[in-house]
C-alpha cells in the first residue's frame, strides 16, 4: 500500500489525467514508458544502420498476426496440407493476401536481421559491455532459422518435403544418437503427417513463444546498459547538468519518428515484392514448391531458401579431400597459438590437446559428420565474436586496414557462399564453397590476431556528426 | 541436552537437499512422457509391412519404383552390358565389396543382388536422404566425363553406379542400401521380407 501512497497524481491537464493516476498506482504504467521510451536516452548520431532493429520488430508483428490468420485455414495434415495453403490462395477471401505477406515476411525477416547483424559488426555493437545483447540476439537468430525451418515444411510442397528430409538427415550423421535423434524428431521412420503435425506445432507456438521471450530479454539488457552507435563512444561518460548523457536524446519523440520514416520506405519496398512479385525469381518462393510432395521422387535441384545457403553451401564444401585442407588449417591455426606471446602457457598446452584430439577424429570420423559439424560451428562461432575482438576500438569508423579488409571480405564471402548454395553442384562450385568456407573460419579465427595488429585511430571524446 | 546437540545448519541442509533432489528426480519423471510421445506411434510401427511386385513387365535396362515403409525401393533390370560397366567401376567407388554398407548377406556380393539382373536397392543417398535421380545410360555426363551409368544424387552430388555403390570422395559415405527381398517365382518379387518357405 505504501507504494501506491507514495505516487504522485499524474501532472497534466488531459481528460485521461485521472483515468492515468488511477492505472498508475497499481501498474507502473508511465514508469514503463519513461524508462523505455520518453526518458531512454539514445546517441544523437544514428544512422541508417539503426532502422533494421525496429524494422526486425514490425516484421516479427507482421508474421505473427498473419500466422494467427493463417492457422484459421490451414490444414497441418499430410493428405490436405498441400491443398488446404491452395484453398487460401484461391478460395479465402483475401487468403492470397495474408499468405503472401507472410512468405515474405519471411524471407523480409532475415534480410533485416542479416543487415541488423552487420551492423553490429561494423560498430562493434557486440563488444563490452554489450556482450549479453549480442548473445540475446544470436540466440534470436538461432530461434528465426528453426522457424523458418518449422515453417518450410508447412506447405507440403516438394522442396518442403526434401529440405525437411535433408535437415533431418542432418542429425542422423551425429555419431552415436544420429539415428534415434533423428526418429525422434521425425516421429516416424521417414518425414510423413507426424512430422508435418509436430513441426506445425513448433512453428505457431512452441518457437514463437521462446522467440518473443528472448526479444524481451534483447530489448531489456539494450536499455540496461544503452545503445551502442556508429562512433563506438559510451555517451554515458559525459553527463549534461541535467544528469542526462549529453550526446543522448530521448528516444521517444526523436527516435520514434525517425523510426517511422524508416517504416514507411520499408513497408513500401515490401508491399512491392508482396503484389509484384512474391516469389521473387524462386528465391522466396522456391518453384518446385508448387509441385505436391513426393516421398518416392527428389526434385532434379534442390536448394534450401536463400536465407539458408551459406550454410548449405559450408555443408556441400566438406568432401573427403577438403578434410586435408581442414588438418592443416587446423595445425596452422595451433602453430600460431603456441607461437603468440600473448597467450598463456595453460591455453597453449589446451590447444595442442584439442588440435591432436581434433586431428584424430578427423582421421576417425567421416567427412559427411564434418560437414554437419562445420555448418553447426559457422553458425555458433558468432556467439565467441565478443571474446574474439581485442581490438581498443568498437567502431569500424577507428579501426585500420586490416579489420576494414576483413569485415568486406567475410560478407563478399558470405555472398558468394550463399549464391552457390543456389546452384547445382559442379567441380567449380564445390571448389568455390571450399576456399569460401576457409576464408568464412579465417575471419573469426583469425581475429583475435588481426585486430591485435591492426592500427587504430583515436576515438573522439563526444559522437561525431 | 539433546536440543543442544542439534545441529540447525545440517538440518537446514538435509532438508534442502532433499527437497531440491526429489523435485529434480520428479521433474525428470515428468518429462519423460512428454519425450516419448514424440517418439514413433504404434500405428507408425505397424505400418512397415512388405509388399509384393510383380517385375514381369520390367524391360532390359529399366528402372521401376516401389514404395516401402514410406520409402523409393527400386528395381533395376540391368544388361549385360550394364554389369560389364559394374565391373569397370571396380577403381572408382569407395567400398566396391560392400564391407561397410548395409545389405543382407546375400547382397554382400559384387552385384549387390540375389540375381545379377536384378537390382534391388532403397533409393535414398545415405548423405542426406535426398532420392538420386537416374542417369543410367554410359555416357558423358556434366558431372563426370566418363560415365558409366549408376544414378547422381541432385542435392549435394554424390554418385552411386549400377550396382549402388558410391563413388570415392563424394558426400555420401556407404553404397546404397540393399532391402531385405525375395523372390516368389521369376516375375514376382517381395520387398521387406526374405524368410524362406511358404
Amino acid at each position: 500500500m505504501a507504494s501506491t501512497e507514495n505516487k504522485l497524481p499524474v501532472t497534466g491537464a488531459g481528460p485521461l489525467n485521472g483515468l492515468l493516476t488511477w492505472v498508475d498506482q497499481r501498474f507502473p504504467l508511465l514508469t514503463l514508458w519513461r524508462e523505455h521510451a520518453a526518458e531512454y536516452y539514445a546517441p544523437k548520431n544514428f544512422n541508417f544502420w539503426y532502422y533494421f532493429g525496429s524494422l526486425a520488430m514490425l516484421v516479427l508483428v507482421i508474421q505473427i498476426v498473419t500466422g494467427i490468420f493463417l492457422t484459421m485455414h490451414y490444414k497441418p495434415d499430410a493428405a490436405q496440407a498441400f491443398a488446404s495453403v491452395e484453398y487460401i490462395m484461391r478460395d479465402v477471401p483475401f487468403g492470397w493476401f495474408i499468405r503472401y505477406m507472410h512468405s515474405t515476411g519471411a524471407s523480409a525477416f532475415f534480410i533485416v536481421i542479416y543487415l541488423h547483424m552487420f551492423r553490429g559488426l561494423m560498430y562493434g555493437s557486440y563488444r563490452q559491455p554489450r556482450e549479453l545483447i549480442w548473445i540475446f540476439g544470436m540466440l534470436i537468430y538461432l530461434m528465426l532459422m528453426a522457424e523458418a525451418f518449422f515453417g518450410y515444411l508447412l506447405p507440403w510442397g516438394q522442396m518442403s518435403y526434401w529440405g525437411a528430409q535433408v535437415i533431418v538427415n542432418l542429425f542422423d550423421a551425429l555419431p552415436l544418437i544420429g539415428p534415434d535423434l533423428s526418429l525422434w524428431i521425425r516421429g516416424d521412420y521417414v518425414v510423413s503427417d507426424a512430422t508435418l503435425n509436430r513441426f506445425f506445432a513448433f512453428h505457431v507456438i512452441a518457437i514463437p513463444l521462446v522467440l518473443l521471450g528472448l526479444v524481451v530479454a534483447h530489448l531489456m539488457a539494450l536499455h540496461e546498459v544503452g545503445s551502442n552507435n556508429p562512433d563506438g563512444v559510451e555517451i554515458k561518460k559525459l553527463l549534461g547538468p541535467d544528469g542526462h548523457p549529453l550526446d543522448g536524446i530521448p528516444f521517444h519523440p526523436y527516435y520514434t519518428v525517425k523510426d517511422t520514416l524508416g517504416v514507411m520506405v520499408f513497408l513500401a519496398i515490401f508491399a512491392i515484392i508482396m503484389f509484384f512479385m512474391p516469389e521473387f525469381g524462386g528465391y522466396f518462393l522456391e518453384y518446385n514448391n508448387f509441385i505436391p510432395a513426393d516421398p518416392l521422387k527428389t526434385p532434379s535441384h534442390i536448394a534450401p531458401v536463400w536465407y539458408f545457403t551459406p550454410y548449405y553451401s559450408i555443408l556441400r564444401a566438406t568432401t573427403a579431400d577438403f578434410m586435408l585442407v581442414l588438418a592443416a588449417a587446423t595445425l596452422g591455426l595451433a602453430f600460431l597459438i603456441v607461437n603468440s606471446g600473448f597467450i598463456r602457457g595453460k591455453t597453449k598446452t589446451i590447444a595442442v590437446v584439442v588440435t591432436l584430439v581434433v586431428l584424430v577424429c578427423f582421421y576417425a570420423i567421416d567427412a559427411k559428420v564434418w560437414g554437419v559439424v562445420l555448418m553447426g560451428l559457422a553458425v555458433m562461432i558468432f556467439f565467441l565474436l565478443p571474446w574474439l575482438d581485442v581490438s581498443p576500438v568498437k567502431s569500424i569508423r577507428y579501426k585500420g586496414g586490416l579489420y576494414k579488409t576483413a569485415l568486406a571480405v567475410f560478407v563478399i564471402v558470405f555472398l558468394v557462399l550463399g549464391y552457390f548454395g543456389t546452384q547445382p553442384v559442379s567441380p567449380f562450385a564445390t571448389y568455390m564453397a571450399q576456399l569460401g568456407t576457409v576464408l568464412y573460419f579465417a575471419f573469426f579465427l583469425l581475429m583475435p590476431w588481426y585486430s591485435r595488429m591492426d592500427k587504430t585511430k583515436p576515438v573522439p571524446e563526444r559522437v561525431t556528426a | 541436552m539433546a536440543e543442544k546437540e542439534l545441529d540447525e545448519g545440517k538440518r537446514r541442509f538435509l532438508v534442502t537437499a532433499t527437497t531440491v533432489a526429489a523435485s529434480g528426480v520428479a521433474a525428470g519423471a515428468a518429462g519423460v512422457p512428454f519425450v516419448a510421445s514424440m517418439l514413433p506411434s504404434e500405428r507408425a510401427k505397424a505400418a512397415g509391412a512388405p509388399v509384393e511386385v510383380d517385375i514381369s513387365k520390367l524391360e532390359p535396362g529399366q528402372k521401376m519404383i516401389v514404395e516401402w515403409r514410406g520409402k523409393p525401393v527400386w528395381v533395376v533390370r540391368r544388361t549385360p552390358e550394364m554389369l560389364k560397366m559394374i565391373k569397370a567401376d571396380e577403381e572408382r567407388v569407395a567400398d566396391p565389396v560392400s564391407k561397410r554398407s548395409e545389405q543382407p548377406d546375400y547382397a554382400r556380393n559384387e552385384m549387390r543382388s540375389l540375381k545379377p539382373e536384378y537390382l534391388v536397392v532403397v533409393g535414398i543417398c545415405t548423405h542426406l536422404g535426398c532420392s538420386p535421380v537416374d542417369r543410367l545410360q554410359s555416357q558423358p555426363e556434366s558431372f563426370a566425363a566418363d560415365w558409366h551409368g549408376g544414378f547422381y544424387c541432385p542435392c549435394h552430388g554424390s554418385l552411386f553406379d549400377l550396382a549402388g555403390r558410391v563413388y570415392k570422395n563424394k558426400p555420401a559415405p556407404d553404397n546404397l542400401p540393399v532391402p531385405p527381398y525375395k523372390f516368389v517365382s521369376d516375375t514376382r518379387l517381395v520387398i521387406g521380407d526374405d524368410t524362406k518357405g511358404a
